[in-house]
């Protein structure tokens, strides 16, 4: 019963491609058998590999930057009411400027390459994380802590019993929208002044006017968002 | 005959895991123009439903519900009020606001609306309180809102369902007072749908007994009362027969409900 | 102010300070970041100039092309949607990931479809409000109280004025909601866009400053889009608050 919406939905987006596809032309669009016909041929392809690696290797780093920082900064602007009153609507600007106006500065401080896409994709990530993380933290109703000490828990007890228990579902979202978010940024930053990489190709692709690369690239990124993100919200579920 | 309901029957159509519910009826009913006639009975008897139908706002499954000459079908006819037991009065808008709703929505011209809108918030009482907004008043301020908002339509039929029913006893029985003032006032035939005996019996020139799921009229007893009465008939010592006699009747009844709420767990 | 307010100015000022005394010693080099106040001299400089007056008029109307059709369309959409649950249900997994797509991943395909003008750019942007606006007004339509529903049907508004003067009045604390990250989103795909490829906007007076090695007018144009996003939202949660104020329960 379950599968049956997503399903159809998808059945739908690609009846509307494909109708999208008939009435706009070769030069517009791609059709979809021909775009998944073409991604797995890019997959195979030995040029398009290193490109993928280099996609996934900064993201992957970027993302770890983001989950360890913006926990260690969310928990422990959480754990005080004073801090995490300061600290919120600091986080809630910065979350919501575009950052990719501070991709210049990235650049400027790392210099071409690696280091800054992963710099600026974590940027990205941390944000969110610790926002949530730290709403986590301070949501955790105040019951949870008096059963604590009525049920006489140490304090490590307390936190790996309760504490986590509770602001686990919520710091899982706040990494769902970070695992989201990175993946942006790493993106972003290699669709500007990278030379490898998904976000390279992407752009390479697009002043070449080649619409089926175009497609074939946006549909793996796409494919593989939502898929990690249903992963996620799975668990968020589970959770809850 | 104002309102009349002839074999009036409402079953809620099965639905996933769920059996058919025969929730009320056959019902029959005839309320004279300006009569004030309360219903009791126990709970989940049906008389939600029953206002429901006469407003126009559930269709009947069998039967026929005829207001003015005219049958009553899927949609609420002219003239015809309801206040229920929920807040309905609207958040965004201040008390004068919520009173001129319907009048706007009627086109009435702005000089009448004004007229009526003022002469209504004089009448409930709400004269300080126009450019409150509804969260600032107490939930019998609120009703009163809501009140105000159906009277200033000028309704012929005015239908009630346990208006009072977040209040506190004190403040029912003033507001039973406004009631019956409003009733003198405008004329409208009034059902009034009440758990509460004493409140039926001290408001209606007639009550009607419901009996348990599926709901349908036991005995409909009528009070006597003179028009121009208030809450002071509770002194009387007819009021004590009446509603002895009311609740004679209807005892039973709420054991056989009570048994159905426990039967359905 | 409250001691919290106090703590973060100081926490602020600290880092402007800190920032500030960074780079007037040389510890940044001038070619990586110029100190706050020369960006605050330099911002003043540019907008008395009027060089770039062309430029921000083109972003600001962009970003409110985009938001003002995400709030029409969104909210359109969400009315229709709400009335008809069978078809949400589809679309439910379709919200549930959406923010999670790369949109810009979109970018080039938008500008092989509409040319290299304006619109990709308020394509980008209204694609990322849309989806905002649609979830919060569902939320506040699902909780319009059906007392509320019942009395318009008593009122004989029928199905568009009861929307238009029941539903969509109640639901409005929720769709403010929808706004505000409307206008976040719009900044951020409008002036990403205009970063990555454009010929005008702010972004791309950014980039071209960047690849120019002009850091006396990147830095000014960056502070710019800080200030200007940061006010705005600030705003926006002032009058949201005092929106609101009215409809709470004293």
């Amino acid at each position: 019963m379950r599968w049956r919406d997503p399903l159809l939905l998808i059945a739908i987006l690609l009846a509307g491609w494909q109708l999208l596809y008939l009435a706009v032309g070769d030069v517009g669009l791609s059709s979809p058998s021909r775009t998944v016909r073409n991604v797995t041929a890019m997959l195979g392809d030995a040029r398009f590999l290193p490109h993928i690696r280099e996609t996934l290797l900064a993201f992957t780093q970027a993302f770890a930057i983001a989950l360890a920082a913006g926990l260690l900064i969310g928990l422990t602007l959480g754990a005080s009411r004073l801090t995490g009153e300061v600290a919120e609507p600091i986080l809630v600007a910065l979350y919501s400027i575009p950052k990719v106006t501070l991709y210049p500065v990235i650049l400027l401080v790392f210099g071409i390459g690696m280091p800054a896409k992963v710099a600026f994709g974590a940027i990205h990530g941390i944000v969110p994380i610790s926002l949530f993380a730290m709403n986590a933290i301070r949501n955790i109703a105040p019951v949870h802590l008096r059963t604590a000490r009525v049920l006489r828990l140490s304090p490590v007890e307390t936190a790996g019993k309760i504490l986590l228990r509770a602001a686990l579902p919520e710091i899982v979202t706040g990494i769902r929208v970070g695992f989201s978010l990175t993946l942006i940024g790493t993106l972003l930053g290699e669709m500007f002044g990278a030379q490898r990489g998904l976000g390279f190709l992407l752009m390479q692709a697009m002043s070449l006017h080649e619409m089926e690369r175009i497609m074939s690239i946006t549909l793996v990124l796409v494919v593989f968002a939502a898929a990690v993100n249903a992963v996620l919200l799975a668990l968020e579920r589970r959770l809850e | 005959m104002h309102v009349s309901l002839r074999d009036v029957t409402r079953v809620y159509p099965a639905r996933a895991g769920q059996p058919a519910v025969h929730a009320l009826g056959p019902v029959d009913l005839g309320l004279e123009q300006g009569e004030f006639f309360a219903v009791v009975g126990p709970s989940g008897c049906g008389k939600s439903t029953l206002l429901e139908v006469m407003a126009g706002l559930a269709t009947p499954s069998a039967g026929e519900c005829v207001f003015e000459g005219k049958p009553i079908g899927g949609e609420v006819p002219d003239g015809i009020g309801v206040v229920f037991q929920e807040d309905a009065s609207f958040p965004w808008l201040s008390v004068y606001d919520n009173i001129a709703f319907g009048l706007h929505h009627a086109g009435r011209p702005g000089p009448e609306v004004s007229g009526l809108v003022e002469y209504a918030l004089t009448f409930m009482g709400l004269r300080d309180f126009a450019n409150a907004y509804p969260a600032q008043l107490s939930g019998g301020m609120r009703q009163r809102v809501c009140i105000a908002r159906t009277l200033v339509l000028k309704p012929r039929l005015i239908l009630l369902d346990e208006p009072f029913g977040a209040l506190d006893q004190q403040t029912r029985l003033l507001m039973g007072d406004e009631l019956l003032r409003l009733w003198r006032e405008t004329g409208a035939t009034i059902l009034l749908i009440t758990h509460a005996i004493d409140e039926a019996t001290m408001l209606a020139d007639r009550v009607g007994v419901m009996s348990a799921r599926p709901g349908r009229f036991l005995e409909t007893v009528a009070t006597g009362w003179p028009r121009e009465r208030d809450s002071t008939v509770v002194s009387s010592d007819s009021f004590g027969r009446l509603t002895g006699r009311i609740w004679t009747r209807l005892r039973a009844e709420s054991l056989r409900a009570l048994g159905h709420q426990q039967e359905a767990r | 102010m409250s001691v919290a307010g106090l703590l973060r100015l100081a926490v602020i000022a600290i880092a402007v300070g800190a920032l500030e005394l960074l780079c007037r010693t040389g510890v940044i080099p001038s070619l990586t970041a110029i100190p706050p106040s020369a960006m605050v001299e330099g911002l003043l400089r540019i907008l008395q100039s009027g060089k770039f007056t062309a430029d921000i008029v083109t972003t600001l109307r962009n970003v409110a092309v985009a938001i003002t059709a995400a709030m029409l369309a969104g909210i359109a959409f969400a009315t229709v949607l709400q009335s008809l649950p069978a078809v949400r249900r589809i679309f439910d997994p379709l919200f549930a990931a959406y923010y999670a797509i790369p949109m810009y991943a979109f970018y080039p395909l938008l500008i092989v479809i509409l040319g290299l003008g304006d619109l990709p750019q308020i394509a980008i942007g209204f694609l990322l409000a849309v989806v905002a606006v649609i979830l919060n007004a569902l939320n506040g339509l699902d909780r319009v109280p059906p007392v509320l529903l019942k009395t318009a049907r008593v009122h004989r508004l029928g199905a568009v004025r009861t929307a238009l003067k029941v539903r969509l009045p109640f639901a409005a604390p929720y769709i403010f909601t929808g706004f505000k990250l409307a206008v976040a989103y719009s900044f951020i795909g409008v002036i990403g866009a205009e970063f990555i490829t454009s010929n005008r906007g702010i972004g791309y007076e950014i980039a071209f400053a960047y690849n120019n090695f002009d850091n006396r007018v990147m830095y000014p144009m960056i502070l710019l889009v800080l200030v200007v996003v940061i006010t705005i939202n600030m705003s926006l949660h002032h009058w949201e608050r005092r929106l609101l104020e009215r409809r709470r329960r004293s």
